[in-house]
């Protein structure tokens, strides 16, 4: 038996010693326990091993998204996932999904593009907290204005991981980052509480603890239109852990275990997050706003009645006379809806 | 193949550059608009947003123009035609997307009705100042296509032309209308759909399993995936290889970079256009672009009056630049002879072309209208001398 197996195996997040997590024993050990990872056909296992820190929360949100789509058994071919840039930002590589790894801050706007060009797509955005709300601020406001239908997931690590470290928008009051070295003075942003007041029709958080939690959100918000926000609050290990003394994304993680409140319906103005404080977490807002598609379509339908030719859900795309498939893409593999679930905690 | 007539109006009309150049993008299967109000680009979007609805097109007016771009390069990846449309500010905003086009080889246009700058500059006022951001505004190396209409005709047929040629080597195309064209009305002839030939998206036809999204196989352009189409493809502004995946190594960016640059510098012949009138026997020749080519016409006629051989040439395609063509012409004149509304940017291209064999004059004019004809014979003279 290899000893450091062991510390991994136990169930208890609590680690004491840190064995370099997850790094799999040399040589001999237990044989695996299967040939391929479960989620393997929702990522390039050609490009693992990723790039993310050990420990780090991001792989954790995605492992999540990936869990979601195959309960739904949603039709991947119509699904996209659009980043922008950052350690967040690499998710729409490691997807296997029609993957767009766009500019910094752009991810809202390409992803505009990409459900408008082909309105029977899916579209994911999957970011970090900098790129979206710093850099990519004033596109997300407006599409949860318009909402757009878009699911907008948002890993907040509470800096700027990939350039070393530096402030972000959602640093906490006196969290020590490279370029406030002597602890944060800005009054950080509300996710939750920005969404919700632009407009978002599904808003929640939840913590990279919260599994099952996260996941099902991402099932319920596979599953619907319009502008749906989902914040991941996630460790990195690497910057925002060490510049803060906070140990690794274990001790993160157990910190989540012993300072997070659930409260579904909370009123989202309650729940910004103060240095090491509690961490309000929960599904906030779920109402049914008419979608940005839906306005276009309605309105548009008012005014000019049978003349209005509305972009096909296909995409505007002008074939070759003879080309276009005849069968018509397998659009027919309908949602699957969950289950109602009653309780949310 | 010929184009979807729900976006051509048949007939002769009268209309201003900025709405033909919106009717020539719905005539070329344009069904994808994104943009930022900004004069005097904005009639192009205004009218386009007045017909979009009844054609099966989708207008979106965006919070800012890094939006706009963003916006239309997603768009480009479902294979609907897509276009953005600013003026000089707003092209400014649009330098990174326009990189990004450029690097995931996603075909788009982008319509810059020029104004005076720098900065806000002279919003209403014609300028010609960007057309060496249009060759160099985004970082790094790459090329694209830039086009220049010197009429509101042209500015019809030319867009077309312009949504052909983004599609054929799969990268933005930059239409660097002037205000004067933009705003000038005149008689526009609209063809029939049948007439109006159009290049469809380069869709693969190969299995998702054998599919790689930047694998050409020694040719210079890779076939398109939709999204959508179960390709599951990864594209990224990152260096990348075949897969289209990340690779940081010079070895990767010199096969990636090299050939976004060779797909265009190879296929120069193809791509370059220009009118070219009187060269045999000229001792000098005036080259403009865009509303000066039409001012310079003036000039021309007046110097001609003093005996001055005068060719002309008129760039319809800015860039890629004529290279060949100006270098080996450089060598049988006295001088060329370039007026354009800035401070002089293509005559430093004309100058390096010409390497020494002749001279390259420039005749500048800040901005704010076009030149004094009687500048531009005088110019003439003085180089002809
Ligand atoms: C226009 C532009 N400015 C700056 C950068 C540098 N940059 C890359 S990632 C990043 C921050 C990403 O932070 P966040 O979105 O929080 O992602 P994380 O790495 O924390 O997951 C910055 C500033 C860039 N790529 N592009
Ligand atoms: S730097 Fe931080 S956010 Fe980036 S991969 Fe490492 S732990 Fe994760
Ligand atoms: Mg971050």
């Amino acid at each position: 038996m290899n000893p450091k197996r062991e510390v991994i195996g136990q169930t208890s997040i609590r680690s004491k010693v840190h064995p370099v997590p997850f790094a799999p024993p040399r040589g001999e050990g237990p044989p695996p326990v299967a040939d391929e990872h479960p989620l393997a056909a929702y990522l390039r296992m050609d490009r693992i091993p990723h790039i993310w820190c050990p420990t780090c929360g991001i792989g954790i949100a995605v492992k999540c998204l990936a869990e979601a789509l195959d309960v739904l058994q949603l039709d991947t071919n119509k699904v996209a996932v659009v980043s922008g840039i950052g350690c967040t930002g690499r998710v729409a590589g490691y997807m296997k999904l029609d993957g767009f790894h766009s500019t910094h801050g752009r991810a809202i706007p390409f992803a505009t593009g990409l459900k408008l060009g082909r309105p029977e797509l899916k579209v994911v955005v999957f970011s970090g907290d900098g790129d979206l709300s710093g850099i990519g601020g004033n596109h997300f406001i407006h599409a949860a204005r318009r909402n757009m239908d878009l699911m907008v997931v948002l890993v907040n690590n509470f800096i700027y991981g990939m350039t070393g470290g530096q402030n972000a928008p959602t640093t906490p009051v006196t969290a020590k980052t490279s370029t406030m070295p002597f602890g944060n003075f800005e009054h950080p942003f509300n996710l939750p509480a920005l969404a919700a007041g632009c407009g978002a029709d599904y808003v929640a958080r939840w913590t990279t603890l919260h599994v099952r939690r996260l996941t099902r959100s991402f099932k319920e918000a596979l599953n619907r239109r319009g502008f749906r926000f989902i914040e991941v609050i996630a460790p990195c290990s690497t910057l925002y852990a060490r510049l803060n003394k906070l140990g690794t994304g274990y001790d993160l993680m157990e910190f989540y275990h012993n300072n997070t409140e659930i409260k579904n319906g909370a009123d989202p103005q309650t729940v910004d997050i103060g240095f090491q404080g509690k961490i309000i977490c929960g599904r906030f807002v779920d109402s049914e706003r008419p979608t940005y598609l839906d306005m276009m379509k309605q309105h548009y339908t008012k005014v000019l009645g049978d003349k209005f030719v509305p972009m096909p859900e296909e995409g505007g795309l002008i074939w070759p006379p003879g080309e276009k498939p005849t069968t018509p893409a397998a659009k027919a593999t309908a949602e699957v809806r969950e289950p109602e679930e009653v309780t949310h905690g | 193949m010929k184009t979807d007539p729900a976006g051509v109006l048949t007939g002769a009309h009268y209309l201003d550059g900025d709405y033909a150049c919106g009717e020539g993008a719905m005539a070329a299967g344009c069904r994808f608009v994104a943009g930022y109000p900004i004069t005097p680009s904005t009639e192009v979007v205004e009218r386009i947003s007045r017909r979009f609805p009844f054609m099966g097109g989708t207008f979106i007016q965006m919070e800012d123009e890094l939006a706009s771009m963003a916006a239309i390069v997603g768009a480009s990846w479902t294979g609907t035609k897509s276009m953005t449309v600013t003026s000089g500010p707003g092209f400014s905003l649009m330098m990174e997307n326009i990189g990004l086009a450029a690097m995931m080889e996603a075909p788009c246009v982008v319509v810059n009705v020029q104004r005076g700058g720098p900065s806000t500059g002279l919003p209403t006022m014609v300028g010609q100042q960007d057309v060496m951001q249009a060759r160099w505004g985004s970082h790094g190396d790459y090329r694209i296509i830039a086009l220049c209409p010197q009429s509101p005709q042209e500015s019809f047929d030319l867009v077309i032309d312009a949504f052909n040629l983004a599609e054929l080597y799969r990268v933005p195309v930059l239409f660097m209308m002037d205000e004067c064209v933009g705003h000038m009305t005149e008689k526009v002839i609209i063809p029939e759909a049948d007439q109006i030939e159009i290049v469809p998206r380069r869709l693969t036809k190969k299995d998702p399993a054998d599919y790689l999204p930047y694998q050409t196989n020694g040719e210079l352009i890779p076939e398109f995936a939709r999204a959508g189409d179960g390709y599951k493809f990864h594209t990224t502004g990152l260096t990348h290889d075949e897969r289209g995946y990340p690779v940081m190594s010079a070895a990767c960016q010199k096969q990636n970079v090299q050939r976004l640059i060779d797909k265009i510098k190879l296929n120069e012949e193809q791509i370059i256009r220009f009118e070219a009138e009187a060269i045999e026997g000229a001792d000098i020749v005036v080259l403009s672009y865009g509303i000066t080519a039409r001012v310079a016409r003036m000039g021309i006629e007046l110097a001609r009056k003093q005996g001055i051989k005068i060719g002309v040439i008129r760039l319809i395609v800015l860039w890629p630049f004529p290279e060949n063509y100006i270098r080996q012409l450089a060598g049988n004149i006295k001088a060329f002879v370039v007026p354009e509304i800035n401070a002089g940017q293509m005559v430093l291209e004309v100058e390096r072309c010409a390497a020494g064999q002749c001279r390259a004059v420039s005749v500048p004019h800040l901005g704010g209208g076009v030149h004094n004809p009687e500048d531009i014979a005088q110019a003439i003279v003085e180089a002809a001398q």
